[in-house]
């Protein structure tokens, strides 16, 4: 079954909303200090692992992803980081807001900490990483089953072939490193997809590029 | 349940309480970090890049060559701009970029995303549908016109460098910055003259 957040080619959507030059960046001031809280707050746990924090938004509920809007999911998400970190009590977000609404109630101590116990080698997710490219730019790949969350390997790419159009920096790899087991850099391939092998004869004309990391892709 | 919790927005304050209580977070340094992507981090930044590659050729050449270095030039870097790859709109091709997994975007040069890129339906549409997508957003292409969809599913984020308009030779750099938006630098729209 395909991650809640893997969203690419799925149907059901409706009209895409077209841009509105007023909108601000902010519409609420919950909506800023969500995203500050969510940006600033995942560095307190185990460094700035945008990869554990991608992982987190992919298994909210629908309700926490989609219903609750963009600032609300980036809530969501942090707020379970910081219960699985052992941070904070599962109920202690909820508990401190109904006392903020006027109610009474008891809020949970502070669990025990379980923050994983890592460090990321470097800023940022680009890597060294010795050997050359197994691909280079014109070969043909075919892109792999999409392995278990997480991933970043999304399914409508998945078991098709595209062409290496670029070999991008390597980066470490989000599958290992959004669940603090390692960076395990990789090679990352900008590979082209034509939009019929993707979806068939009948599919709109278009070519699509997508960045996928070597062990993702097998030689076609 | 998730449902029967109390408002987002409550929830947002409780856990910034909680936090700041815990000395985890300081609001002071969250009120910058908010007022930054706000009044600073924006679309400006990527209009200023796209003007200059106009005005000077040997700017553009850096820039196609190696985005992150050429927009570093002119100052812009941080969060979301590890590695920036620029490509360029022309007469045949269009570019479209999109984040289907989650909404990455560079922000050193265009600020957070605005609603409509990260909406589920652009995020599951353009990858399938992209010239019915692009005219539901107002652009309607040539059926000539090769479209190039990029989905940013690693660290690498995409600029789009568009076509300049006709009629803007006597422009300024300056002039030229006040025309460029943001939606043509995704590739959801063209720079109009």
């Amino acid at each position: 079954m395909p991650a809640i957040a893997d969203l690419g080619g799925t149907d059901g959507w409706g009209p895409v909303h077209p841009p509105d030059p007023a909108e601000k960046v902010f519409d609420e001031a919950w909506e800023g200090r969500a995203f500050a809280l969510a940006v600033l707050g995942m560095g307190r746990i185990s460094g700035q692992n945008l990869d554990a924090f991608r992982y987190a938004l992919g298994r909210l509920d629908p309700h926490a992803y989609f219903e609750e809007g963009y600032y609300g999911r980036w809530l969501n998400a942090v707020e379970l980081m910081f219960v699985e970190s052992g941070i904070i009590a599962p109920d202690a977000v909820d508990a401190r807001a109904r006392n903020l609404s006027g109610e009474q109630v008891e809020e949970p101590p502070a669990p025990e900490l379980s923050k994983p116990d890592y460090a990321a080698t470097g800023p940022g997710s680009l890597r060294q990483v010795d050997g050359s490219p197994r691909f280079a730019v014109g070969d043909r790949v075919r892109a792999g089953e999409v392995p278990p969350a997480p991933t970043k390997l999304p399914e409508y790419v998945s078991g098709h072939v595209g062409v290496v159009e670029h070999v991008q920096p390597a980066h470490l790899l989000p599958d290992t490193h959004a669940v603090f087991r390692g960076e395990n850099p990789q090679h990352v391939y900008t590979v082209r997809f034509d939009s019929r092998d993707l979806y068939g004869a009948a599919a709109e004309p278009f070519a699509l590029t997508i960045e996928l990391f070597d062990s993702y892709l097998e030689p076609a | 349940m998730t449902d029967t919790r109390p408002p987002v927005a409550l929830r947002t304050e409780a856990l910034e309480q909680i936090l700041t209580e815990r000395g985890l977070v300081d609001p002071a340094v969250m009120d910058k970090f908010i007022a930054t992507y706000e009044t600073s981090v924006g679309p400006l930044n990527g209009a200023k890049v796209v003007a200059k590659a106009w005005t000077d050729p040997e700017y553009r050449a850096r820039l196609l060559a190696d985005g992150t270095a050429a927009i570093k030039e002119l100052g812009f870097s941080g969060p979301q701009g590890e590695h920036i790859v620029v490509v360029e709109n022309t007469a045949s091709t269009h570019n479209v970029v999109v984040c289907t997994l989650c909404s990455c975007y560079p922000w050193p040069v265009l600020g957070l995303p605005p609603s409509w890129y990260k909406d589920p339906a652009y995020r599951a549409r353009v990858v399938r549908e992209p010239r019915t997508v692009l005219r539901e957003m107002g652009l309607e292409l040539d059926e000539s016109v090769e479209i190039v969809v990029r989905d940013s599913s690693s660290e690498v984020r995409w600029l789009v460098l568009p076509e300049r308009p006709a009629g803007t030779e006597d422009l300024s750099e300056e002039d030229l910055t006040g025309l460029v938006t943001r939606d043509a630098m995704v590739g959801v729209a063209k720079v109009g003259a």
